[in-house]
């Protein structure tokens, strides 16, 4: 009984911060979803208006389609360019501890001073990137600045600032390949393509759809980026669900609507983390 | 040990160039620009094509950044919410972790269960309640509103938990003969053992607070009272270019020398099982 006292004395700070600051927020968004807020009278049942609200604003269509364009750019870059430099790292026995600083050197960086720099660099007029593309006598591009470039641009920042962690990542599960897989494979006269495609993939599999699970669940909340480098345009090109739920919360007050958007982003992405947790508790990691 | 090539002809040395190139210009170069690029007057910045070194080198930029921008000011706030973040967390979780793992309460199962369903729910969920139980409880304008909700992180409860699993209880036993109570154990023999990932967790949890953006956005209207990167978004549309990217540079320079100094455990803790970012 006393161990039982103590424990528990032991974990109240946890289940305190946790009642208010998770589990309570979580019941009081499903319960906000369904209510108009306002702050002056108290809160009235609205039933499914938020819903009806978000459905018939032309943004919410518009919100999904460019998180879901966004989400699917970043994964053909931010998941493929990881994973190949993860596999030409693991050859090189030279300058090893170079590129493992290099590459996580952004990571480190603030998202807001990320932003700011990328905004900076993609200038279309003394901007680096066109100042090199003019220097090379290749065509420039608008960038940010037109709803054609935007979303790519926007998915380049966030590929150079977060691949560092998903390579060194795959990197750590490349070095546990056992080197015996590789000679049978060379006795099979297999080239290099064969060998990723018949060992290093099969052998890395769970940490690749580990990694790509996180980051869908990462890339459809993005916020910081378009909110800082397009403000959601050009032409609401850049307008992604959290942006869509910011403004309703913070530029509309309308509480409910964006608790309803809330609803329905947690709906989406709870399959990916469900399927996440999954294959973690199968792999015993 | 075996991997995909067994490389040491010219093919090796050619890969090996290209990448150190290739990484050089991508990761490097770019802030080597933004270094340079404060030095230059803001005429030079907006000049095509751009000088690559400062034609007139002007490094009085990084003091007036500072002063134009009152950089000090931000930087304290800063401070106070990371390593205010910290103490909070490690005060909370360190304590439960240990209960639930050598403590063993009745329904510990099942709290842990509760905290880690938390992770399913992406953070951004619950941006509006949380926002409203923060208003609530009148914890706007001040870190306190960063720092609790910060605390409530399954994850490191979680990580922290394996480790303490891992502690033989014999080491436990032999405390409580020598008239060790619950809290000198945990002060005395497993917070001793337990430093690597006491290490990994502090640092994650650190440099998770000085990037966070949208929660300090929220949390602090007061100009005041912002974290340097909500200051840094407010000033850059009317900040001087070059002010500002002497400011970005300051903003990033305790990151930068956090991940020299501890380069090793922060390699280590992304393998560890601290995957979710």
């Amino acid at each position: 009984m006393r161990r039982h006292v103590t424990a528990y004395g032991f974990l109240s700070a946890a289940l305190v911060v946790f009642a208010v600051f998770s589990w309570y927020p979580i019941v009081r968004g499903v319960v906000l979803s369904f209510q108009q807020v306002n702050f002056v009278t108290s809160p009235d049942w609205v039933g499914w208006e938020n819903f009806e609200r978000l459905f018939a604003d032309p943004l919410f269509g518009v919100a999904w389609r460019n998180t879901l364009y966004f989400t699917l750019l970043a994964l053909l870059l931010g998941f493929g360019v990881p994973f190949l430099t993860a596999v030409v790292l693991n050859e090189l026995r030279h300058a090893k501890g170079y590129f493992r600083l290099l590459v996580y050197l952004p990571v480190m960086l603030p998202p807001v001073v990320t932003a700011l720099l990328w905004k900076w660099f993609y200038d279309p007029g003394p901007g680096l990137f066109n100042s090199v593309l003019r220097g090379l006598g290749l065509p420039t591009s608008q960038w940010l600045d037109s709803s054609s470039t935007s979303m790519i641009s926007l998915v380049l920042v966030i590929t150079w600032a977060n691949m560092g962690s998903a390579t060194l990542i795959y990197l750590a599960a490349l070095q546990t390949i056992p080197g015996e897989l590789y000679e049978a494979a060379d006795l099979d006269g297999a080239g290099i393509v064969k060998k990723v495609w018949h060992v290093t993939i099969p052998q890395t599999k769970f940490v690749i759809l580990m990694l790509l699970l996180l980051q869908v669940v990462a890339t459809m909340q993005i916020f910081t980026e378009p909110f800082i480098m397009t403000g959601g345009g050009p032409e609401e090109s850049t307008v992604t669900v959290l942006l869509l739920l910011y403004r309703y919360a913070f530029y509309y007050n309308d509480f409910g609507t964006a608790s309803a958007l809330s609803l329905i982003l947690f709906a989406v992405l709870g399959v990916f983390s469900f399927l996440y947790l999954k294959i973690t508790k199968k792999a015993g990691a | 040990m075996r991997t995909l090539t067994r490389g040491t002809g010219p093919v090796y040395w050619i890969v090996l160039a290209g990448t150190l190139v290739l990484f050089t210009a991508a990761f490097l170069l770019p802030l080597v620009w933004v270094l340079l690029g404060a030095f230059k007057p803001p005429a030079e910045l907006a000049q095509q094509p751009p000088t690559i070194l400062p034609r007139t080198w002007e490094p009085g930029a990084y003091v007036d950044a500072w002063n134009y921008m009152d950089l000090g000011r931000f930087f304290l706030n800063t401070f106070v919410v990371a390593i205010g973040a910290w103490a909070v967390q490690m005060a909370v979780i360190v304590p439960a972790a240990y209960a639930l793992s050598k403590l063993r309460p009745i329904f510990g199962n099942v709290v842990m269960g509760l905290m880690l369903a938390t992770l399913m729910l992406p953070s951004t969920a619950v941006l509006v309640p949380v926002y409203l139980t923060l208003t609530d409880l009148d914890l706007l304008n001040n870190p306190a509103g960063i720092w609790l909700p910060a605390a409530a992180n399954a994850l490191n409860v979680y990580l922290l938990k394996r480790f303490f699993d891992q502690i033989p209880e014999e080491l436990l036993e032999a405390a409580r003969i020598d008239g060790a109570n619950t809290w000198t154990t945990l002060v005395r023999i497993v917070l001793p053992i337990s430093r690597p990932i006491l290490a990994v967790v502090s640092i994650f949890a650190v440099v998770a607070a000085w990037k966070d953006f949208i929660w300090p956005l929220l949390v602090f209207p007061d100009p005041a009272k912002q974290t340097l990167s909500v200051a840094l978004q407010r000033f850059a549309p009317d900040t001087p270019i070059n002010l500002l990217l002497a400011g970005l540079v300051l903003a990033s320079l305790p990151m930068v020398a956090l991940f020299l100094a501890f380069q090793r455990h922060i390699l280590a803790g992304l393998t560890a099982g601290g995957v979710k970012g």
